[in-house]
């Protein structure tokens, strides 16, 4: 018994002890292994992406139903983990010219990794509830990681504080949706809210739980602390807030409310249209005035963000496998524009301000036409990949009749797209400025180059991501 | 005699000056942590009453490990704001205002 559970948790459980394991390491020797340690948890992330990517298919669950490895959770998996590896191949040069490769921040990494996993695993809310703080407890150390430095221990004190009052808004919905429902289980859960009649109590559990967790997606109203801390954060840790937890809580809200609110569907429809709405206008109408690279990724954050919401806010089979296919797309953009924000710099200093970009066609053209590319593709322009995010996102909405929501979400697609196309205007019209230099590393280079031309050749059949996730999500709904 | 109600009615209570003190605070971060506790414990009751009232006991296991995940957090926001201590040398609320927003 015990042995079919462990091997469910397999993978979570390898990386957790050799999280563990490369703690001890760093500890017990020089700081000459802070390097290998960074690259042994990079490919160790990435062969345990492959290992889930590749498990059989089928649904196992393990302890008794809290933890389940579906279809659902293994696509969420292989992005979270692909992510987190690509987070920290691309962070080795920065931290090392920042003085700031040490073993901790890739057992941090893996941790954080291990509690996505489990958050988007979990049908459980004590599961859910220690998933999400092991994730959490690891990115607020990691984005105070430069201790040094005033902007990052304010953006790590600004994230903890009101981390920890989602954190805590999640819980009393959990105790209230304990309560009413008399268990913890999401198939319980279900179980009480059949016949249609959802009590007042579980109503309540219900607006605390998405309230908690729409901090963690960053949704407007619970977005204030993702400029901050994108900004203060250093850039590799920014480009990890903006890929892997992004992604498991988003599929950790679609499993709670898919699953365990199933029956209350129309309750909480209307809080997703709202928070879909919000964050969509937000998100492009804060980003038009920013003049820094990464807190304008932090307002395109939100916009992309309020796009999956409206995916998870159709309620269907389709909406579901829509935010998967949103979310991959929006992984791969966002790693190949961070490949170009680390190395934005001049005289071996980091540099995030946009006007520096001035004329950046004739010191790097292929760079330049690599990023153009990307944002073309945040800001949905048709044919790039980008679009048929988007496309999924709003076909969903209009099948399940929310059509003002996606009119909605296409005026707000429109507005964003203004400072994505302002990036382009800069780099190709803008200013002649003394901006930046430095060269690009071969495996950034990669990682850019490979992001746009998946924008560019995705057009043909999405790599295929659309049968996976249409038959990821439908794993959802059995 | 004291029901469910009551014990429901102070952990809203505590709930919400918890959520209170991190707003209205204007001093100090260490009055955010206490308010951050205070949630957790309004949490912990809340569970727990309910836990008694139901007959069962998965409530009381969970509250074991929100107590537990709640020191870990505690300990976390500590050593985070004695980071920020050592770059400004105050832990005011007024002052964490490098970045705005």
């Amino acid at each position: 018994m015990l042995a079919e559970n462990l091997a469910v948790v397999a993978p979570e459980l390898l990386l957790a002890v050799l999280a563990m394991a490369f703690l001890m390491l760093g500890a017990f020797s020089s700081r000459a292994m802070d390097g290998p340690i960074l690259w042994g948890a990079t490919i160790v992330l990435a062969v345990v992406g492959l290992w889930i990517g590749f498990q059989p298919e089928g649904t196992r669950t393990a302890f008794d139903g809290s933890f389940v490895s579906d279809g659902f959770a293994r696509f969420s998996k292989v992005m979270v983990l692909f992510g987190a590896a690509a987070t920290l191949a691309l962070s080795r040069d920065y931290l090392q010219k920042n003085d700031l490769l040490k073993y901790e921040y890739p057992v941090l990494a893996m941790l954080a990794a291990v509690g996505m996993m489990t958050m988007v695993s979990a049908r459980d809310l004590i599961v859910l509830y220690l998933g999400l703080e092991l994730q959490s407890l690891a990115l607020y150390v990691v984005a105070a990681f430069r201790r040094d430095s005033l902007r990052s221990t304010e953006a790590g004190l600004k994230y903890f504080v009101l981390g920890a009052l989602s954190s805590g808004l999640l819980l009393y919905g959990a105790s209230l949706t304990y309560g009413y429902s008399g268990t913890t289980a999401f198939a319980g859960i279900g179980v009480s809210l059949e016949g249609g009649h959802v009590p007042l109590g579980l109503l309540f559990g219900l607006v605390f739980l998405v309230a908690g967790m729409a901090f963690k997606v960053s949704a407007v109203p619970f977005h204030m602390w993702t400029p901050d801390v994108y900004e203060g954060s250093p850039t590799p840790v920014t480009l990890f807030f903006a890929t892997a937890p992004k992604v498991a809580a988003a599929a950790m809200i679609a499993r709670l409310l898919y699953d365990a609110f199933g029956g209350a569907t129309a309750d909480w429809q209307q809080i997703l249209v709202f928070l879909s709405i919000a964050s969509m206008f937000l998100g492009a109408v804060g980003g038009i005035g920013q003049r820094n690279f990464k807190r304008l990724m932090a307002y395109s954050s939100i916009n992309h963000m309020g796009f999956v919401l409206m995916g998870l806010a159709a309620g269907t089979e389709q909406g579901a496998q829509a935010m998967l296919i949103y979310l991959a797309i929006y992984v791969t953009m966002n790693v190949g524009a961070f490949a170009f924000i680390l190395n934005m710099e001049k005289d071996g200093k980091p540099v995030t301000d946009l006007y520096s970009l001035g004329l950046y066609s004739r010191v790097a053209p292929a760079r330049a036409a690599a990023l153009a590319v990307l944002m073309f593709s945040m800001a949905g322009v048709p044919p790039l990949v980008g679009f048929f995010g988007k496309f999924y996102v709003l076909t969903a909405a209009v099948d399940a009749g929310l059509v003002w929501l996606a009119i909605a979400g296409v005026v707000a697609s429109v507005i964003a797209a203004y400072y994505y196309l302002r990036i382009v205007f800069l780099m190709y019209f803008g200013e002649a400025v003394d901006g930046l230099d430095g060269r690009m590393p071969g495996l950034h280079w990669g990682f850019l180059g490979a992001s746009a031309l998946a924008m560019l050749l995705g057009i043909v059949n999405l790599f295929g991501v659309e049968t996976i996730a249409g038959a990821a999500a439908m794993t959802l709904f059995q | 005699m004291i029901g469910l109600g009551h014990y429901l009615t102070v952990a809203a209570i505590m709930f919400v000056t918890g959520i209170f003190g991190i707003f209205i605070n204007r001093k100090n971060v260490i009055i955010i942590l206490m308010s951050i506790e205070l949630m957790l414990l309004a949490v912990n009751l809340n569970l727990v009453a309910f836990s008694a009232h139901l007959g069962d006991l998965v409530g009381q296991i969970f509250t074991l490990f929100v107590l537990t995940v709640a020191a870990a957090e505690a300990a976390i926001g500590l050593a985070i704001l004695v980071c920020f201590f050592r770059n400004t040398g105050t832990i005011a609320v007024e002052d964490i205002n490098v970045m705005k927003g």
